[in-house]
């Protein structure tokens, strides 16, 4: 398969998280498509890496995945915080942090 | 056989998206999370990178998606209306910000006119995508980021249990033996200017109510 195919799969995927970051509300959700996003960079990296014959990219792709470890880590943290304090969750109504 | 096996797993991959996005309990949203990465693995494998395969079914697909998994049970399934507080023309918007971009990228890398997006790909040398390959060149070539990111994990671990910790109330007392990392720094009594404007003379004069 031509490399392309795998550049335009990366590409709908990313568009579908960012479409998930846009309309949904769950936080948890968010987090879940920013984990699409994530991913589909991943995918592109390691087709970059096939196409050049060169596992740099396969390096990127697995500090991305650390990348994205902590940031879950942080974001469930914070969920599990926001849980723990009775607030609403749902990013439309917690807007303290809107400035 | 290698077409037939990347369109399994790329409808795989969409449809497992798809899921995250549309279904509406975020439990299933995390299982569809897992099919997808399932998927993802199988399309790495055939962009032979073997190692990030693997990492990615045992360390997303099972440790990440475990972690979600326990907090949406405790969390449980928030009944979250679908449509965003904006109404119809946020969705609107927010769905024509994502066509416009999904068309600009794909011209951005399916028309950039490089010619190897068109190919196979370059030929490799045996081992390519191995954990020997890889583990040699994190250790080499990549060492810094490696250890950077060992520390970041480190940093996101301390910071998750900070962040989730039980706290009891914040003014019930607890806070009274905390330290700041500012009253580390500079200890009360140094005679230094915030202290005079602040009015805290550093003396440590006596309370009443305590002994």
């Amino acid at each position: 398969m031509a490399i392309g195919w795998y550049l335009a799969v990366s590409v709908i995927i990313f568009s579908i998280g960012l479409t998930g970051v846009l309309i949904r509300r769950n936080p948890l959700v968010i987090l879940l498509c920013m984990e699409l996003m994530l991913n589909a960079a991943n995918l592109a990296l390691i087709a970059f890496s096939r196409m050049h014959g060169n596992g740099d990219g396969q390096i990127f792709a697995i500090i991305v995945m650390v990348v994205a470890a902590c940031e879950v880590t942080v974001g469930l943290g914070l969920i599990v915080a926001i849980y723990r304090r009775k607030l609403p969750i749902d990013v439309d109504r917690i807007k303290a942090l809107n400035g | 056989m290698a077409p037939v096996f990347f369109f399994i797993a790329a409808v795989g991959a969409i449809a497992g998206a798809i899921g995250v996005v549309a279904l509406r309990h975020p439990l299933y949203s995390v299982l569809s999370l897992v099919f997808h990465l399932l998927s993802l693995a199988a399309l790495f494998l055939l962009l032979r990178a073997e190692f990030v395969a693997a990492a990615q079914v045992v360390v997303y697909a099972g440790a990440v998606m475990v972690l979600y998994v326990f907090v949406v049970a405790y969390v449980g399934g928030a009944q979250e209306p679908m449509a965003p507080s904006g109404g119809l023309p946020v969705r609107i918007l927010s769905l024509f910000v994502v066509g416009a971009l999904l068309v600009e990228l794909l011209i951005a890398t399916l028309g950039s006119g490089l010619s190897a997006v068109g190919e196979e790909g370059a030929a490799y040398a045996p081992g390519f995508g191995s954990p020997a390959e890889i583990g040699q060149l994190l250790l080499t070539d990549f060492l810094l980021a490696f250890e950077v990111s060992s520390f970041l994990l480190l940093i996101a671990a301390v910071g998750a249990v900070m962040l989730a910790r039980r706290r009891g109330g914040v003014d019930d007392g607890e806070v009274e033996g905390r330290i700041s990392v500012a009253q580390l720094l500079s200890p009360e009594g140094l005679g230094s200017m915030a202290e005079s404007v602040s009015g805290r003379s550093g003396v440590k004069d006596e309370p009443e109510g305590r002994s």
